[in-house]
């Protein structure tokens, strides 16, 4: 009986780009990751590396809230869980955005790009794509953990 | 979503949060730090023991809290009742160092 390993489960949400959306678009998720039968710590960082996700988009793509709508897919594939965010704001090059040094002394501590980089350090692929027709595309995918 | 609330002490003031810090509630306990902050008191407690998530935006309020309070010397924010997962998250993000932390807002309370 490996039936779930083959299994494959896609569901999308369209969500309003503001801050008050957040809370459901982490509901939307970790559910899907409960699904795929994530640990309570990698529920949790899905949920974060999403919310993370989610306030780039409103904050850099749409410089704003309500200027456009994020749509939210969770593709359940196994023991594999997918999300894809898309919007319709400026496109996003992830390499602009400088990689934070989290060892510098408090003073030191810089404020951008603390987002993306938990984002990369919480999941296990992270991948950015641009085109005129889809918009920002960002995929994110995360894994059941094997035990040995 | 997020119930901020505050207790003034002699020697120190505590702040608690219930609920989730991300980017929409950050700004509200970003208001309850500053307004302290303005009153001219610098030594903090912040009690975290119900703080169910934060994000980036959250940890750049505590950041920025951080900085204002240690600036001349003046005070310092400690942490109080970090729950595992907050935790986590301030030590994904190098966090740890910067703040000392205590298992009990009494505890916290106590050091000022």
């Amino acid at each position: 009986m490996d039936d779930s390993s083959s299994s494959s489960l896609t569901q999308t949400r369209i969500f309003s780009g503001q801050f008050d959306s957040l809370v459901e678009i982490s509901e939307f998720v970790t559910r899907a990751a409960g699904d795929v039968g994530l640990s309570d710590e990698s529920v949790y960082a899905v949920e974060m590396a999403v919310d993370e996700a989610c306030t780039n988009i409103i904050e850099h793509a749409y410089g704003g809230e309500g200027r456009g709508d994020i749509e939210c897919t969770c593709q359940i594939n196994g023991n594999k869980l997918t999300v894809t965010l898309q919007d319709r704001g400026r496109s996003f090059d992830p390499s602009s955005v400088p990689e934070p040094d989290i060892n510098a002394a408090l003073e030191d501590r810089q404020e951008g790009g603390l987002g993306l980089y938990l984002m990369h350090r919480l999941m296990d692929e992270v991948h950015f794509e641009f085109t005129p027709d889809s918009g920002n595309v960002l995929t994110m995918v995360k894994r059941k953990e094997t035990t040995s | 979503m997020l119930e901020v609330t505050t207790k003034q002490f002699k020697r120190c003031d505590l702040v608690k949060a219930t609920g989730r810090v991300d980017s929409n509630t950050a700004p509200q306990l970003a208001e309850v730090f500053n307004a302290i902050n303005d009153a001219g008191r610098f030594k903090l407690v912040f009690d975290m023991s119900e703080v169910e998530y934060i994000s980036s935006a959250g940890l750049r309020v505590m950041i920025n809290i951080q900085k204002t309070c240690k600036r001349w010397n003046r005070g310092e924010m400690v942490l109080a009742g970090v729950p595992e997962r907050v935790y986590g998250a301030l030590n994904l993000a190098g966090f740890v160092p910067l703040f000392s932390i205590y298992d009990d807002a009494v505890e916290a309370v106590g050091t000022f």
